[in-house]
């Protein structure tokens, strides 16, 4: 038990400490992220640049903070889209079952075949690669997983007494739904989204490394390590800074996802 | 046994269908009329007609599929617009340079990560235990690109050692291309163990749990053989099928690590033809990567009741 509040601790710090970043960087940073300085010029860091300036003489600082909230937004956006979809998509499939059912399967099980993150590369050719395209094709690529664990949830609720209950007693289907079986998909979605955020900054920053995600010069942790490659060897800081920062949420997402999961999946504690 | 594998294959097949319906239907969501995208912009209208007909493009949408689906198991994938090389010939090339990293990757990963979940399950709690789980789970947070671009900076810049852009296939010569994968199969190997080593320790953990261990142990079977006839076996299962995931999901993926290396792999193949628009290219590359997907994990498939006997055969 001991590991699992520290679990829960650390991740909470790593993640509590980009949701700040996130938000003072959408209204407040250092230097203008976008300002051209060709004196700082690959400058190291030192106290004007804490963190060194880039090859525009940007501040790297300043820049990494804009981008926790770009990639923020493009990750809440992205899973919002993915849970609501996928919960519809789920809950309709599980509960009306039939043909409906065996359709929408069908989608999901297609689309699941493919491997991470091809689907969404895939969708990328059609929406276009910039900050909607993004959101767009990793909301529809996470869609299934959503709708599949909902499904499954809504299956095993379907046949319960309570369930018999609400409608006997006059609700609607629709309020059956909504009412009773929908809050206890509450769980699975939450694991769910949490780790849906991680994938999601993850292939964000992914994408924008390929130079398929949000297109500079606004900065995304990605694209700012797609922007340090060339000058790897002068200014080794420009690709440490941001990848350190992906890192150090992606673990802070991992770890709160662990202790999340423990804490609402009983039998799964201290497992993983 | 035969019964069993042809069962696993045709529930292969209907996947295998239904990829190539969303590959099909995804291009034909491009805006646009799909002759003139598969031509580029610089083809002249009256080879767009030409094109339109040779594809059946007056006809309906079904029959446009039958004749893509017939032309695909044909062997024919189309003809890339930048290089109007066959597409077939560039994926399966570009294939062979991504296969290559991916398969010695997940193997090396499989044999260093599967032992050492084990031994961090048999010692629950210990502090190997913990060491164990926190570098996985470190290793599984590090993004390849920015692992890929710390080791390129250390193995190198810094130390020299290795060569920083380029491309010398091993098939040409063994010894030179050896020294261009080498990084990224680090790469790939450091994330993949963070992975697999999770989940061979959770397997084990689940099934030393079980009711038939204590029965092993009680009727008095030597540790040894509890471990190696009954848990190891069983907790390796679920681990396959992990290794399957991986497999394909690298080959989603391994764009990154390409971009990072300067390889010419599949991974690059496909980011590039979105880059250029090159319709048939991705067309080509999305079906190819996923109906490897699915085989890689048909073949799982029945590789599982070699380790998991409650997997029946019939």
């Amino acid at each position: 038990m001991k590991t699992l509040s520290a679990n829960a601790m650390v991740g909470g710090l790593f993640v509590g400490a980009f949701v700040i970043a996130a938000c003072i960087g959408s209204v407040w940073t250092p230097y203008d992220p976008m300002a051209l300085d060709m004196k700082a010029r690959l400058a190291g860091p030192s106290i004007q640049h804490l963190l060194g300036a880039d090859e525009f003489g940007r501040d790297v600082l300043s820049r990494l903070m804009l981008g926790a909230s770009a990639s923020g937004i493009v990750s809440l956006a992205t899973v919002a889209i993915a849970t609501i979809l996928g919960t519809a998509l789920g809950s309709i499939s599980g509960y009306l079952g039939g043909w409906t059912d065996r359709v929408l399967v069908a989608v999901t099980n297609a689309l699941l075949a493919f491997p991470g993150i091809l689907l969404a590369l895939g969708l990328l050719a059609i929406f276009g690669a910039n900050k909607y395209g993004i959101v767009l094709a990793l909301g529809i690529a996470y869609t299934p997983s959503v709708a599949r664990i909902v499904r499954g949830t809504v299956l095993s609720l379907r046949e319960r007494e309570f369930i018999d209950a609400s409608r006997v007693s006059g609700d609607s289907e629709m309020y059956t739904l909504l009412r009773h079986i929908l809050p206890n998909c509450l769980a699975p979605l939450t694991v769910l989204s949490t780790s849906m955020f991680g994938w999601t900054l993850l292939s964000e920053s992914a994408l924008s490394f390929l130079g398929l995600g949000v297109p500079p010069p606004a900065p995304t942790w990605g694209n700012m390590l797609a922007a340090a490659r060339p000058y790897l060897a002068q200014a080794a800081w420009l690709a440490i800074f941001p990848g350190l920062c992906i890192s150090i949420v992606l673990l802070g997402i991992n770890l709160l996802g662990d202790a999340l999961r423990d804490r609402l999946d009983p039998k799964m504690r201290g497992m993983q | 046994m035969l019964r069993f594998i042809l069962s696993r294959i045709g529930m292969a097949v209907p996947t295998v269908f239904l990829v190539a319906v969303v590959v099909f239907f995804l291009i034909r969501l491009v805006p646009g009329d799909p002759a003139a995208l598969l031509l580029g912009d610089m083809a002249s209208p009256e080879s767009v007609a030409a094109l339109r007909s040779d594809l059946g493009l007056d006809k309906n949408i079904l029959t446009q599929f039958a004749i893509w689906l017939t032309n695909v198991f044909q062997g024919d994938l189309g003809t890339s617009i930048t290089t109007k090389e066959p597409v077939a010939h560039l994926v399966i090339e570009r294939f062979k340079v991504s296969a290559g990293i991916v398969l010695v990757a997940v193997a090396l990963a499989s044999l260093a990560a599967v032992p050492a979940g084990f031994i961090a399950a048999l010692r629950q709690n210990s502090k190997l235990d913990l060491t164990l789980v926190s570098v996985a789970a470190l290793l599984l947070s590090i993004p390849t690109f920015w692992l890929g671009l710390v080791i390129l900076l250390i193995f190198g810049l810094k130390l020299g050692w290795l060569p920083v852009v380029g491309y010398v296939s091993v098939a040409e010569d063994p010894s030179r291309g050896l020294l261009y994968v080498l990084m990224p199969i680090l790469t790939l190997f450091l994330h993949e163990i963070g992975v697999l080593l999770r989940m061979a320790r959770a397997s084990a953990l689940e099934v030393l749990r079980l009711d038939y261990i204590t029965h092993a142990r009680a009727k008095g079977l030597p540790e040894r053989t509890v471990l190696w006839r009954h848990v190891f076996p069983n907790a390796f299962a679920p681990t396959l099928t992990l290794i399957g995931l991986v497999l394909g999901n690298m080959l989603g993926g391994i764009a990154v690590v390409e971009t990072v290396f300067t390889i010419p792999g599949l991974g690059r193949l496909l980011v590039d033809a979105i880059f250029g628009r090159d319709y048939p290219v991705i067309q080509g590359c999305l079906l190819f990567i996923a109906v490897i997907y699915v085989l890689v994990n048909l073949i799982v498939d029945l590789c599982y009741p070699l380790f998991d006997p409650r997997v029946k055969i019939t």
